[in-house]
């Protein structure tokens, strides 16, 4: 996984709550057995029309802001279905930070398994760095991981929280699986306890079909 | 110190805990599909890692899957290769798995409890956020990312944070013609979509008490609509009478050893929730939503509401958003809305029960003229169980459409989609923007409100009928 350190760029602002994953990556761009190429398809429904042209009036058809690689939103970013497709398109498109209010859990999950940072800051906030990234080109933020802060165009700095464990694992693009294969012994002795305790818990195993 | 059933699943599935409050949680099961699955076993390829525990694991085809006939394979190419991808990996990797011919192919959410293979006091994980359905059995269970989908894969665990209690308690007795998806769409309606989030759910009260476990099943499924992690409710006799004899449930003495354990699962009395949310089963009324996400809901004696009357621009304007998307105006009744086409079926209505309860409105009236209306069973097994019962052939002469099992028009991923600007009345979880297909408008309701919906033409107060 790439690490995440320090990002500096245009941000763009997208004034929506709620926004879900249908709406990041519609379900019928989910036929696909990789995880590249889908930033073509991310916000489909709000960048292109019925005729697959783009709607002049959406954020990331306009400049700056065809090169984002920060997102800012309102509350609930990434509700509903769980497909890792949502971050995969964000990421293929070139934005590797998203700074909202709050985020639905799943999502919120499945950035920090591909290099993405999702910054929580209170919605006043938000707001007034959606008007930073409204200034044009010259208005870029940088979100620093290290010192968990996003700097303003104006320099101020603004600080925010993050579990330690995540943030160690996005600083150093750790293997999250080699990191937990590391406790196999664990995980060994925990099964092994579980089965003698719980003998009655049931293998699968498929027999001849009904 | 007393705990409730979340604690107690959560604390039986510890690992190791890893410092920060993160823990390595053990998995007990963990379903498979075609759709988020593949890069997760190609990572495994890539990394030269098994599966650590394929008896744990079960694999089966649903969301992309033509639900018209099947047995002369998939025509749309890319679906293929989804399910041509998971045959090859559930071979090299040796996942059990349900093939699309096999009568125990289904709904993965309608299968875990179906086949035993979902029992209480479990982790259970599955790349689909609608995995909160398994919690009715008493179990722990959420939907996870591709990238979680291999981390389970190769170490049957994840690394978690421990979620918030929540408790959503429904006193006293539903009114006829009221059902567990009003329940939960009533209880969305009142805590909103992010409402849940950070949380697991209980669902308790005399009216949840009184369901049967495809109810419970229901309800739990749309706990994600509320922003929730899961949703659970706590084994009792209902759960333990379901399980009895499902073919992967322990048999004989191993089944009366596991109740045993099951019924330490509880709450404890005097446990403590970090909230607490009431409603009054009588006051619910059938509901429907009205806009594009479940939270705009109303009963179905409401109307949409007037943006005028909302204070907040941000909430003004996205109002104003939902109704120019759903072409509806403000102040509009819901009842008397006309509809092109409804859906019955998906994990959240596709059981045995709700093909039932379909097929008794649908019962010597017809489909309106100009509606189209599906009937897609959740598995194969309610499919034949329903013909066993003659309740296909109530629904096709009543001119319903009579499906082969699969995820269908829930979501899009197969034929089975709105044309753009085409409104449904679906039995499914989400009325987001194009969810059923592109410009599509997606009511929620009930099964038997589904119905009433085909057989009007209009969204319909169930309560009318007799």
């Amino acid at each position: 996984m790439q690490a995440f350190t320090v990002l500096t760029g245009i941000a763009a602002p997208l004034p929506l709550a709620n926004v879900d994953t249908d709406k990041i990556i519609p379900a019928r761009f989910l036929k696909t057995i990789k995880r590249s190429g889908l930033g073509v398809h991310l916000f489909d429904p709000l960048r292109f029309d019925e005729a697959g042209a783009e709607r002049p009036d959406f954020v990331l058809n306009q400049q700056p802001y065809r090169t984002a690689k920060i997102l800012i939103a309102h509350e609930n970013f990434g509700c509903g279905s769980s497909r890792e497709h949502a971050p995969w398109a964000l990421l293929d498109f070139g934005i590797s930070c998203v700074i909202a209010p709050d985020f639905a859990d799943i999502f919120y999950n499945n950035c920090f398994k591909n290099g993405i940072l999702p910054v929580r800051l209170p919605r006043a906030i938000c707001d007034q760095l959606m008007a930073d990234a409204a200034m044009g080109p010259n208005a870029r933020l940088t979100v620093d991981l290290p010192r968990q802060v996003v700097v303003r165009p104006n320099g101020e700095e603004i600080p925010f929280a993050i579990d330690a464990e995540r943030r160690h694992l996005l600083l150093e693009g750790l293997d999250e699986i080699g990191q937990t294969l590391a406790h196999a012994a664990a995980i060994d002795t925990y099964e092994t306890q579980r089965s003698a305790a719980m003998p009655w818990l049931p293998a699968i195993a498929v027999g001849p079909r009904p | 110190m007393p705990r409730t059933l979340f604690d107690k699943i959560w604390d039986a599935h510890v690992v190791e805990r890893l410092g920060d409050g993160t823990c390595v949680l053990y998995i007990d099961r963990h379903l498979v599909h075609e759709v988020t699955s593949p890069q997760a076993f190609e990572g495994l390829r890539v990394a030269g890692r098994p599966v650590r525990r394929p008896e744990a694991t079960i694999a089966v085809v649903d969301h992309n899957v033509p639900t018209s006939d099947r047995r002369h394979g998939i025509a749309e190419s890319e679906s293929r290769l989804q399910v041509e991808t998971l045959e090859r990996n559930v071979a090299e990797f040796g996942v059990p798995y349900f093939p699309l011919l096999d009568a125990r192919q289904g709904i993965v959410h309608v299968i875990g409890p179906e086949q035993g293979i979902s029992l209480p006091g479990m982790t259970i994980v599955c790349g689909d956020s609608h995995t909160s359905t398994h919690g009715a059995m008493g179990a722990l269970a959420f939907g996870i990312g591709t990238s979680e989908v291999e981390h389970v894969l190769a170490t049957q665990t994840l690394r978690q944070t421990p979620a918030k209690n929540m408790l959503v308690r429904v006193d006293g007795t539903l009114g006829r013609g009221v059902t567990a998806k009003d329940i939960v769409l009533a209880i969305i309606g009142k805590i909103g979509t992010a409402g849940g989030t950070g949380h697991v759910i209980e669902y308790a009260g005399e009216a949840i008490r009184a369901l049967d476990m495809a109810g419970r099943l229901t309800v739990c499924n749309m706990s994600i609509e509320a922003g929730a992690r899961a949703g659970l409710i706590a084994p009792d006799e209902t759960t333990f009478a379901y399980i009895e004899g499902k073919p992967y449930a322990p048999q004989g003495e191993a089944f009366y050893r596991a109740v045993e354990y099951w019924r330490t699962l509880p709450s404890d009395p005097d446990a403590v929730y970090d909230r607490t949310v009431v409603l009054d089963a009588a006051s619910i009324a059938p509901m429907v939503t009205w806009g594009t996400n479940p939270e705009a809901v109303a009963p179905i004696t409401g109307a949409v509401p007037d943006p005028a009357d909302e204070p907040d621009e941000a909430k003004r304007t996205a109002l104003q958003r939902m109704l120019s998307y759903m072409a509806l105006t403000p102040g509009q009744k819901l009842a008397g809305t006309p509809i092109d086409v409804v859906f019955i079926g998906s994990c959240t209505n596709g059981r045995i029960e709700d093909m039932r309860a379909a097929a008794a409105i649908a019962h010597g009236r017809h489909v309106a003229e100009g509606v189209r209306a599906l009937v897609v069973p959740g598995s194969g097994l309610v499919k034949l169980q329903a013909e066993a019962e003659g309740l296909d052939r109530i629904l096709l002469e009543a001119g319903f459409e009579w499906r082969e099992p699969g995820c269908s028009m829930c979501l899009g991923m197969n034929p089975d989609k709105l044309t753009p600007g085409q409104r449904s009345a679906s039995t499914s979880n989400r009325n987001f923007e194009g969810r059923q297909g592109p410009g599509g408008r997606t009511h929620l309701l009930s099964p038997a409100m589904a119905a009433a919906a085909a057989v009007t033409g209009r969204l319909t107060d169930v309560r009318d009928f007799s």
